[in-house]
């Protein structure tokens, strides 16, 4: 499974700024670490923002700061605001879904489906944040 | 192994086997989280699963090998409760700890009651011998599921499958 572009740096903003929430980043210092695009990244951020997950810092020192509950935000919360995981789910037809060969391949593209959305509903970031200190 | 008092707030509560007279309430916290009353299932699995006496004394104690029922207790209040056994070589799986019943009164969520539980069951389940634990649960039951990722649990190497069985 791939996540778009814009997902993984939403992804990658939140958990980086969810690590130490009274820590303040510029999108520059953001996005050189995990080596992405700073105009793609204020974009990003920009959607976090209006949806209260991260804030804005303005002045010297400003920068963006995570203003979510990390324990309460699933993955599926932030992977929502840029893309659909579950199309089929969601209701997005292809050609030949209607054949029996199209019902068959729906019904079991739908049980990979359901397990990405389950994986990505049940893991806060406070439980990512656990999972990607095993890795430093 | 955690068996001794866990403390949230201004509250104690202690880890320890199932009683008799727990049966009741867990019964009851069962009805509230699942909404089906089964009395027969319960009379079944704490005739399995429960154990009596001193767990610390296995003279005295009369633990039933491989199988825990634990309960979190405010003095007589049973607050939770977590049931595990020790399966072995399902499918080709070594030995591990299978937990497949977990419950928490609504009234004592926040005080870390599932996670000393389930702590307390991995305890056991390490001194068994055994290195890893599994469950199973409802690919919709987000709050369970969330709880066990927070544990550390991840998807493993077996996939449940099922079928109708035609009349």
């Amino acid at each position: 499974m791939k996540l778009q572009k814009a997902t993984r740096c939403a992804l990658f903003a939140v958990l980086e700024l969810a690590a130490d929430p009274a820590r303040q980043l510029s999108a520059n210092e953001i996005a050189e670490k995990f080596g992405i695009s700073t105009n793609h990244l204020a974009k990003v951020l920009r959607s976090l923002g209006r949806v209260g997950l991260v804030e804005a810092v303005r002045g010297a020192g400003g920068g963006y700061r995570f203003s979510g509950n990390a324990r309460r935000t699933t993955l599926l919360d932030v992977i929502q605001l840029f893309e659909t995981i579950d199309p089929i789910a969601q209701g997005e037809r292809e050609d030949g879904d209607d054949t029996p060969e199209g019902q068959g391949l729906c019904q079991v593209l739908t049980e990979i489906e359901d397990t990405a959305r389950a994986t990505f509903a049940s893991i806060s970031l406070d439980t990512m944040l656990k999972l990607v200190s095993r890795y430093r | 192994m955690s068996t001794g008092q866990c403390r949230a707030g201004d509250r104690t509560y202690v880890i320890r086997l199932a009683r008799p007279e727990d049966l009741p309430q867990v019964v009851a916290l069962d009805v509230e989280i699942t909404g089906i009353e089964k009395p027969e299932y319960w009379n079944d699995i704490f005739g399995r699963y429960s154990c009596s006496g001193d767990e610390t004394n296995p003279r005295a104690s009369k633990t039933r090998l491989n199988r825990f029922f634990l309960c979190a207790a405010d003095g007589d209040k049973v607050l939770g409760f977590i049931i595990g056994e020790i399966r072995a070589w399902e499918f080709g799986s070594p030995p591990c700890g299978w937990v497949f019943a977990i419950g928490v009164d609504q009234e004592a969520r926040g005080m870390r009651v599932a996670e000393m539980l389930f702590q307390a069951v991995c305890d056991r389940f390490r001194k068994a011998g055994v290195t890893k634990v599994r469950t199973m649960l409802a690919r919709d039951d987000t709050l369970v599921m969330s709880f066990f990722r927070s544990q550390g649990l991840m998807a493993g190497p077996f996939i449940q499958l099922e079928t109708d069985l035609a009349p």
